[in-house]
């Protein structure tokens, strides 16, 4: 089996890897780059665990390849947080108790980083539709919903410069 | 779940990627935004010896118009059109239609060529295309062919594109100032793909319809042009009796098929329902053009 060689770039840092065309980029950043804070649920596409940015947009890591990646830049759940400061999108979702297993809450805190720089002052149905994508077995939505209206409040009060 | 091996080209021009697909035959397939293959990919349903990527190929993402049609690239990305201000002046019908396409994060790298040479029976694309009669272009081997919609979609998931030929445009003619449009559907859960979905254009002349298009999707192995209920519009005034007596048309013609999701006399009852919805806002959207001769 031939291997390529690549170098990806993930929030900020440049991690080099050999690899077969065949390994997705959620399987990359999680056993070659040791991110493990991007999860798989389902690896088809649905369920949205795996949701990172690539170039600033909210796409599924599981369906892209790892030489896919190479020359974009990319951004998962580790980046989020300022040392033990959380990003105020993860302290709206805790604050609100947004997550009980917190196995989808990566893919939902990318999504939503995504969707408020687009849409800093979402309506209620712009919420739901923006998550419509993400799946959590746990908590029910509505308390994510409310998460993610708090987080836009406290986004547009307290911008943080590049996140 | 893991893809089967394969061996990976990213062609950096179309010639390039046109010259793989013939070096490697049927064992080769083309990867554009990567949302249906890749599933299918990792389920092992799909098992390509070769994926020639045409994301490097950037000259394939575009979007320009001419007063009449609208032009998409094939690795347009199905979030870009839905955004561009030039599908919303010229065929808002595409861009209510891709809201509509899974989610966001599908949208992001799902291409509109994708979607339209993937040919899946429910995909909201395929009926946009059939109901304006648009077109594709292809490039293989011997050059460049247009192909209308009603040559392109054979069956389930099968296009008449020939096993070396990329689909590299795709052609929308653009909605008529003044017409009305409309995009209906109803899914289990939203993003799903629709049980049944509907398209209409309705243009009016001195109150009453001038032409009346309607494409549907999810209701067949191929999208569907309902030319009864089209026929039944032409020339009448626009009312909630028409309307049903459309959607009666549609439900005497359709022959959708039963599966997990519903039943094939479920998807006939909502193919009805959705055409009436979207004839109802298209009636509302459209401008009548009282005195013209349409
Ligand atoms: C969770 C989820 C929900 C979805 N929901 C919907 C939905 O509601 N409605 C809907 O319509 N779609 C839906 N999709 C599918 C999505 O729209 C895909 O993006 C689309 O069907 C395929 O486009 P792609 O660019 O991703 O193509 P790919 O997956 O890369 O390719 C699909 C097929 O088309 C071929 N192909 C691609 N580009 C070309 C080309 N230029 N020339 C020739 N052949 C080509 C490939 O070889 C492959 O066989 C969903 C997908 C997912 C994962
Ligand atoms: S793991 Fe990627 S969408 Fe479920
Ligand atoms: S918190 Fe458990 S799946 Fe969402």
């Amino acid at each position: 089996m031939t291997h390529c060689e690549i170098t990806v770039r993930i929030n900020g840092r440049s991690y080099a890897g050999r690899v077969e065309p065949r390994k997705t980029l959620a399987d990359f950043i999680r056993e070659d780059c040791g991110l493990t804070g991007t999860h798989l649920g389902c690896e088809h596409g649905v369920c949205g665990a795996c949701t990172i940015l690539m170039d600033g947009e909210a796409v599924r890591s599981c369906l892209l390849f790892a030489v896919q990646a190479v020359g974009a830049e990319l951004m998962t759940v580790e980046a989020l947080a300022d040392g033990d400061r959380l990003h105020p999108i993860q302290q709206a979702f805790r604050d609100h108790h947004a997550l009980q297993c917190g196995f989808c809450t990566p893919g939902f805190l990318l999504t939503t980083l995504a969707f408020l720089r687009e849409t800093p002052r979402p309506t209620d149905q712009e919420i739901r539709e923006a998550l419509a994508g993400n799946l959590c077995r746990c908590t029910g939505y509505h308390n994510i919903v409310k998460a993610v209206a708090a987080a836009a409040a406290a986004l547009a009060s307290d911008p943080r410069p590049g996140v | 779940m893991k893809p089967a091996p394969f061996e990976y080209f990213a062609p950096e021009s179309l010639e390039h990627a046109v010259d793989l697909l013939h070096a490697h035959g049927d064992g080769a397939k083309l990867l554009a935004g990567g949302q249906s293959l890749v599933p299918l990919m990792n389920m092992r349903l799909a098992r390509p010896a070769v994926v020639v990527d045409i994301n490097r190929i950037p000259a394939l993402a575009y979007i320009a118009a001419d007063t009449e049609t609208i032009r998409i690239g094939a690795l347009t990305r199905q979030r870009a059109a839905e955004t561009s201000e030039l599908v919303a002046a010229r065929c808002p019908l595409l861009r209510d239609a891709l809201r509509l396409v899974g989610h966001v994060q599908i949208r992001n790298r799902g291409t509109v060529g994708g979607s339209v040479a993937h040919a899946d029976p429910a995909a909201e694309l395929t009926a946009v295309l059939a109901l304006l009669d648009g077109r594709v272009v292809a490039q293989g081997r011997r050059g460049t062919r247009v192909i209308p919609a009603a040559d392109l979609f054979v069956t389930y998931l099968t296009t008449s594109l020939e096993a070396d030929e990329v689909l590299t445009e795709v052609q929308l003619p653009a909605v008529p100032t003044g017409a009305g449009w409309s995009w209906m559907e109803v899914a289990r859960r939203y993003g799903d793909f629709a049980l049944a979905g509907a398209g209409v254009v309705l243009t009016m002349a001195a109150g009453a319809i001038a032409e009346a298009r309607i494409g549907l999707t999810g209701l067949g192995p191929v999208p569907v042009r309902a030319r009864a209920a089209e026929r039944v519009l032409a020339g009448r005034t626009p009312s909630e009796a028409l309307w049903a007596e459309a959607a009666a048309a549609v439900r005497d013609t359709v022959e959708p098929d039963g599966d997990i999701h519903a039943t094939a006399e479920y998807r006939r009852h909502v193919a009805g329902v959705v055409v009436q919805r979207a004839l109802r806002e298209a009636r509302g959207r459209a401008a009548d053009a009282a005195g013209s001769h349409g």
